[in-house]
């Protein structure tokens, strides 16, 4: 027994320290409660000149991690998407109604994640999800605005996303979009901060690789909101974007800010054929 | 007794001096990547730059595999594993290295320990706030980039 628990100290010490070799994604299908087939691993879209094949963050999680998530009775993030089902059903503000008032019940939002953030013709600018949600709060409900990264706005996401689970992610990055998309792809190859790291040269450069403890995945968000073991709680990308960008060392943009809906943009592009995910679950 | 008080003043003076020596990050004179002179003006800890290869601005193993350091958890691999380094780089290489890589490697992802300027959007550490006014700190101070390097030239092979 002594002697067994030394050698597999050995090998453990041996798969750190031991050759570097590429460690994932792992080979993993995902389907959701036994009905929901989600595609993790694709052809890159056409605009990702240095990337042959994009795969979910869902592939870089250990398979306690992925377990989590394939059933809507294990996974957190559900709580969420209850929570965000009675505020969708209850009226608010000087309006006194609800989004089931014009929207009818939560599954009318069925594809509406996918194709977010999208350009909107009225506003003359690309929105994300969040800022349509507010925007009926205000105008069409006469109702106070969420916080952008707050919880009742993260559930309420959680919902639109969970009702496109299954669906490919597909957003638009021609038109009146382009100009925007350009931006967020200037972002995301600015190296930032005292540590001079972009978010390629860690998710594009080095995804499968080992930082310290962390299994460096493509940084999809494509099953954003996540619900992170971490920080027990669901997560908007906008802040998962500030996260990342603070680990820099470097002074971060705002949730909400122009910067991050053109990142947010760009991101979701490099994850245009995998299939919507929110909420998933990563630790 | 005398005798023994004054020697210690005259070490702690000593001292001092060679700190007010420490060559500054933007005084730094890389050739070919490498760098000749002590950066403190004194000699490097190894023991202290095992710490520093582990734990705070350092955290050289967030990236690099040790075999040396195999008793700490989670080695990273961006980097090549840092096993007989020594044989492949002189002293002034590894210093260079460690005080600014992308002048060994352009576009290197290893960041530049001993350097101050020319950063996008510097923040406060890790706070995600702006950095400020204040006199901009290197990663590591010219002790620490001699600790780590008297550190790396244990790591031999041959
Ligand atoms: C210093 C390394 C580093 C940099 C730079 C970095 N990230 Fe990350 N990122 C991580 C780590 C570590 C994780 C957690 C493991 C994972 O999912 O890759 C992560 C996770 C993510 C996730 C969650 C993925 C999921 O499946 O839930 C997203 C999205 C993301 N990053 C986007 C970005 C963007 C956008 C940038 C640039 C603004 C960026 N990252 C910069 C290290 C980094
Ligand atoms: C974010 C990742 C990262 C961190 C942190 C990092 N390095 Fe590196 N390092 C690299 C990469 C990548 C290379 C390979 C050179 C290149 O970029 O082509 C490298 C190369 C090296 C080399 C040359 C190795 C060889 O065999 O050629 C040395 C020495 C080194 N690093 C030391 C250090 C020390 C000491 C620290 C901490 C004080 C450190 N590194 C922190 C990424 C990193």
């Amino acid at each position: 027994m002594q002697q067994k628990s030394k050698m597999i100290g050995l090998f453990a010490a041996m798969s750190v320290v031991g050759g570097a070799a590429w460690a994932g994604p792992d080979e993993d299908q995902l389907t959701i409660n036994g009905e929901i087939a989600i595609v993790t691993e694709t052809a890159a879209p056409e605009h990702m000149a240095n990337v042959k094949t994009i795969y979910s963050g869902w592939r870089f999680r250990s398979d306690e991690t992925q377990a989590v998530q394939m059933d809507d009775f294990d996974n957190p993030g559900m709580l969420g998407v209850e929570n965000a089902l009675v505020d969708w059903e209850t009226a608010d503000g000087s309006e006194g109604k609800s989004c089931a008032s014009c929207h009818g019940a939560s599954e009318e939002m069925a594809g509406v994640r996918a194709v977010y953030p999208k350009w909107n013709e009225e506003k003359g600018m690309v929105t994300t999800l969040e800022m349509e949600v507010n925007n009926c709060r205000e105008t069409r409900m006469g109702a106070e605005k969420w916080k952008y990264t707050g919880s009742d706005m993260t559930d309420m996401v959680a919902l639109i996303s969970s009702v496109s689970r299954g669906m490919p992610v597909n957003v638009a990055i021609d038109g009146p979009a382009q100009s925007t998309w350009e931006q967020g792809k200037e972002l995301y190859y600015t190296r930032t901060g005292q540590l001079e790291l972009s978010c390629a040269n860690c998710h594009e450069d080095s995804y499968g690789m080992m930082i310290r403890a962390d299994h460096l995945s493509q940084g999809q968000i494509n099953g954003f909101p996540t619900y992170r073991l971490k920080n027990t709680k669901l997560n908007s990308v906008h802040a998962r974007f500030k996260g990342c960008v603070r680990d820099t060392r470097a002074e971060t943009f705002s949730p909400g800010s122009a910067e991050f809906i053109a990142l947010e943009l760009y991101v979701a592009s490099r994850g245009n054929g995998l299939s919507v995910e929110g909420p998933s679950v990563r630790n | 007794m005398n005798y023994g008080l004054g020697l210690g003043v005259a070490a702690v003076f000593a001292a001092t001096t060679a700190l007010a020596e420490a060559v500054k990050p933007t005084e730094v004179v890389f050739v070919d990547g490498a760098v000749e002179v002590s950066l403190s003006g004194q000699a490097g800890d190894p023991a202290a730059g095992a710490e520093i290869m582990n734990k705070g601005a350092g955290n050289c193993i967030a990236c690099h595999q040790v075999t040396n350091l195999a008793h700490l958890p989670f080695h990273g691999e961006i980097g090549p594993t840092l096993d007989g380094v020594a044989d492949r780089w002189s002293v002034p290489e590894l210093r260079g290295i460690v005080a600014n890589a992308k002048l060994m490697f352009p576009e290197s992802r290893m960041p530049s320990f001993y350097k101050t300027e020319g950063f996008v959007r510097l923040g406060d550490a890790y706070t995600g706030k702006a950095h400020g006014d204040g006199e901009v700190q290197p990663l590591l101070t010219a002790q620490q980039i001699e600790d780590v390097v008297a550190y790396l030239v244990t790591l031999k092979e041959e």
